[in-house]
């Protein structure tokens, strides 16, 4: 089995799974059920001064029939009192020394104020801090939650004023309500942070109820934004993740999240630069036990792989994540069907004869039979054929050799520019 | 096996056997199912339907939450699509060709269709409005699936519809002849009702040639349909056939569909003769009507026989015995007059017949009997003739002759669809076929009545 301990900016777990700041971190009761099950680490849900919560608070988006797709919630950082939060976080590291635990925060955006706050969560013994700049709904009305991680400079400012008393590493959460979002985590290194997570939960409004019209969910018949989660924004948060993993100001450590809800989306986050992964939806949706497949799929992957240690695959996937312009113009793929796996559904056909590229007939082979045929010469590898198919291996993209060597936009136009001053010179 | 017939059996409450068999689709089962529907391009179950209803496009509907949408789909393509979800022979049709046959399992289409035309029949939906009046009225005689469809096409084309319907209600085969287990009546008086909102009137007890003539159809009506399907069974040709405990099959299923549940049968022992549909029929509705011993006796074998297997599993499933190469000889009769067994004579298949089936032979001194209490005969149906004679039609020997095409008669201003144009020897022809050969009358007559109306 390979060694799925992971070292976050010293932090320690014995494996990449923790459970993200939200409802399922609520408890001492709930986080010491969840280290049971084998989660590696906890980031307890937010702590700061308490808040009410209203009632109705979560709803959920299914597609085609398959429930939770996406997630949201309106519920706000914790309800209990510090204290208790406080001596339960105490007697659950009690019992658990050797997974993580680390500590949400979420005050005004006031030096004493965060000044106090570490202090009194550090002194229980937690293994780490992270700062909630990212919460979208409700704090932030109150200038806390994404209305500070939203500018930079806050975000930079209240790092630097945890960091002036923290004694354990501190990562900062990062809200994805922004344009660039490597913009709020090169402010967090510059205030000296020790990791960076995300993503937070996403604006959204889940629906409009057909009947009354009110919203989903609502309160006493009103509806307020909330943060949307779930498998819906993987490739959201995947692509933040790269962004901040290829980008050569951000050198902190990353933990990945978003829609992360089995092993093989956490092996892809940390390909792709984040060093672990918190969790939150999939255990909403089905309970702390799905972690015992996570562990041990992750584990049998590393194997079946050869390799001996989950660290060792941290960002191998980020050198090949890059700008558009440095893609090879050259390079081809075709569609290629195989008659024998093809159940005949016709929806390549007309996915790409209504919105792609004309180039899958519909035709009668030999003996009668319909086929499906792409005109090779008129296909760009869209890959949509591919994509619609219900059939696993009816429809390959394959490699054309190209005759032209690679050339991508930024050597063409560079390459063109050569020529232009080359026109200029002969006309001098 | 005993305990699960038990268990699907009342002896002491007959009625309760008579149910729908089949439960319905849960909201979330179709929810489920219509899901999975691949929604495919040019989709092979739409060709596999010969009505040809839009099968991806009203599952897709059930997956919105559009049901009335749905079941409109699937009733404009045809009229008696509530029926047909509960009667096609799905396998050999619409599922059969359903493309997941090649990956997975296929989409459970008849279960779907039921579900959406469920909705509209519980939710007392109109699906349909008439056409604006052309002018132009149509007679058509028998209000069976054929007729029904006709006429609904008809009425939303504007004509001016009469049906006339020799029974008490119209619906014919579902009405009447299709077991209440797989085809409760009000799913067939729902599927009139809708014919019947379009404005077209329905004549029922109104058998043509007798309470009224075909000369006065004649001469009060544009055209007419000739949809009257088949008539009762034929005799078997054996002695005995009078005595009571014979029945028709026919006669039998219908007054089991008419609120005439008879505890006669309660522990009896029946034969039925024949292995089609209504064969089949007739024998798990004596299993139904508490029979002890139900057998189908039939002189070919499992080969040749032309129930539809879901009809031969369903029938094994509650019981029924099978006897094949056996044919009646005679029925033999106590001293009142009833039923007390059948001679049997063993037969063997010889050469092909003209539709390829090899001839039944019996052999020499094979007889035996069975000791019986019922007979129920069910070797096919007879024919209208006397009716299509006074008509004055061509036909073949009861089959009458149309214009493939056109559906016309020899009589160009008569027009015939259904069973009644069913050629013989081709097995049982289907509710679903019938309500197509409807739609195609109506709009070879539209089409006649378009050309007509340039010219004029």
């Amino acid at each position: 089995m390979a060694d799925l301990r992971i070292n976050l900016a010293g932090i320690k777990s014995p494996n990449p799974f923790w459970l993200a700041s939200a409802p399922p971190t609520n408890s001492g009761y709930q986080v010491q059920r969840a280290f049971e099950a084998g989660w590696g680490g906890a980031v307890w849900k937010t702590l700061g001064d308490p808040i009410l919560n209203v009632s109705s608070r979560f709803a959920a988006v299914s597609f085609n029939g398959q429930r939770v797709a996406g997630f949201n919630n309106i519920e706000l950082i914790t309800d209990r009192p510090l204290d208790v939060n406080l001596k339960e976080i105490y007697e659950t590291k009690k019992r658990f020394p050797n997974h993580a635990i680390i500590a949400s925060l979420m005050v005004e955006p006031k030096q004493e104020a965060w000044h106090e706050i570490v202090k009194r969560v550090e002194s229980v013994g937690v293994d780490g801090l992270e700062l909630n700049f990212g919460c979208p709904h409700g704090m932030a009305e109150r200038g806390m939650g994404s209305a500070s991680g939203q500018v930079p400079a806050l975000v930079e400012r209240q790092t630097y004023w945890v960091k002036e008393v923290a004694k354990t590493p501190v990562i900062v959460k990062l809200t994805p309500n922004i344009t660039d979002i490597t913009a709020t985590a090169e402010a967090a290194c510059n205030g000296g942070a020790d990791a960076i997570s995300m993503i937070n939960t996403i604006n959204s409004l889940m629906g409009v109820d057909l009947d009354s019209w009110n919203t989903i969910p609502h309160v006493a018949g009103k509806g307020a934004h909330g943060g949307y989660c779930g498998p819906a924004v993987k490739p959201i948060a995947l692509n933040m993740v790269a962004e901040c993993a290829r980008h050569s100001h951000i050198n902190v450590p990353i933990s990945g999240i978003g829609g992360i809800s089995n092993w093989k989306d956490a092996v892809e986050f940390m390909l792709m630069g984040a060093t672990g992964v918190q969790v939150c939806t999939a255990a909403m949706h089905h309970g702390f036990r799905i972690v015992e497949d996570m562990i041990e799929g992750l584990s049998n992957y590393l194997d079946s792989k050869g390799i001996a240690s989950v660290s060792e695959i941290i960002g191998k996937s980020v050198p090949k994540y890059s700008d558009w312009g440095n893609l090879d113009l050259n390079y081809n793929i075709v569609a290629k069907i195989n008659p024998e796996v093809c159940i005949n559904c016709n929806k390549c056909h007309i996915a790409c004869e209504d919105t792609s590229h004309q180039c899958i007939d519909m035709l009668k082979d030999v003996n009668g039979k319909s086929i499906l045929k792409v005109r090779e010469e008129d296909c760009v590898g869209c890959n949509l054929c591919s994509i619609v198919c219900p059939v696993d291996g009816a429809i390959d993209m394959v490699e054309v050799t190209s005759e032209l060597a690679p050339m991508t936009w930024n050597e063409r136009q560079a390459a063109l520019s050569g020529i232009v001053e080359c026109k200029a010179d002969v006309t001098k | 096996m005993a305990n699960e017939k038990m268990q699907r059996i009342s002896l002491s409450n007959l009625e309760q056997n008579f149910l729908e068999v089949e439960q319905g689709l849960t909201n979330q089962e179709a929810i489920e199912e219509s899901n999975r529907c691949l929604y495919c391009y040019d989709a092979p179950c739409i060709k596999a339907c010969p009505t040809g209803i839009d099968i991806p496009t009203f599952i897709k509907k059930i997956a919105s939450g559009n049901l009335l949408g749905s079941a409109k789909t699937i009733m404009s393509s045809n009229p008696v699509g509530a029926s047909c979800s509960r009667v096609c022979p799905t396998d050999e049709l619409c599922e059969g060709a359903c493309v997941l046959n090649h990956s997975t399992k296929p989409i459970m289409i008849g279960n779907l269709q039921r579900y959406a035309t469920d909705w509209a029949m519980t939710n007392g939906k109109t699906l349909f409005q008439p056409g604006q009046a052309n002018g132009r009225t149509v007679a058509v005689v028998g209000g069976g699936p054929a007729g029904l469809s006709a006429a609904r096409e008809l009425a939303r084309l504007g004509y001016e519809v009469t049906i006339f319907e020799g029974a008490e209600k119209a619906g014919g085969l579902n009405t009447y002849g299709i077991v209440s287990f797989r085809l409760p009546q009000q799913i067939s008086y729902w599927e009139v009702e809708q014919v019947e909102k379009l404005n077209v009137t329905i004549r029922t007890n109104t058998f043509v040639g007798k309470d009224i003539s075909v000369e006065e159809i004649t001469e009060n009506f544009d055209y007419i349909i000739l949809a009257v399907g088949m008539a009762h069974v034929p005799n078997l040709g054996v002695e005995g056939e009078n005595l009571k405990g014979v029945y028709d099959a026919i006669e039998f299923v219908k007054a089991t569909k008419t609120g005439q549940v008879t505890s006669d049968f309660v522990g009896k022992r029946v034969v039925v003769i024949g292995a089609g549909n209504t064969a089949i029929d007739g024998a798990t509705c004596s299993v139904r009507l508490g029979a002890e011993n139900v057998k189908i006796l039939y002189r070919r074998t499992e080969e040749e026989m032309t129930a539809y297997d879901f009809e031969y599993e369903f029938a094994k499933q509650d019981g029924v015995e099978f006897r094949w190469l056996t044919a009646p000889k005679r029925i033999i009769g106590d001293e009142t007059g009833r039923v007390s067994g059948i001679e049997c004579i063993k037969m063997q298949l010889g050469e092909p017949e003209k539709d390829g089936r090899r001839r039944p032979v019996a052999i020499e001194g094979s007889e035996y009997v069975l000791p019986v209490d019922a007979v129920v005969k069910a070797i096919g149906q007879t024919r209208h003739l006397q009716l299509i004679e006074e008509f004055g039609l061509e036909h073949n020997g009861g089959v009458v002759k149309v214009d493939l095409d056109t559906f016309q008669t020899s009589n160009p201003k008569v027009f015939a669809c259904g069973d009644v144009v069913f050629g013989k020897g081709n097995g049982d022809a289907m509710v679903v076929t019938a309500a197509q050969q409807g739609k195609e009358v109506a709009h070879a007559i539209h089409k006649q009545f378009s050309v007509v109306g340039t010219v004029n």
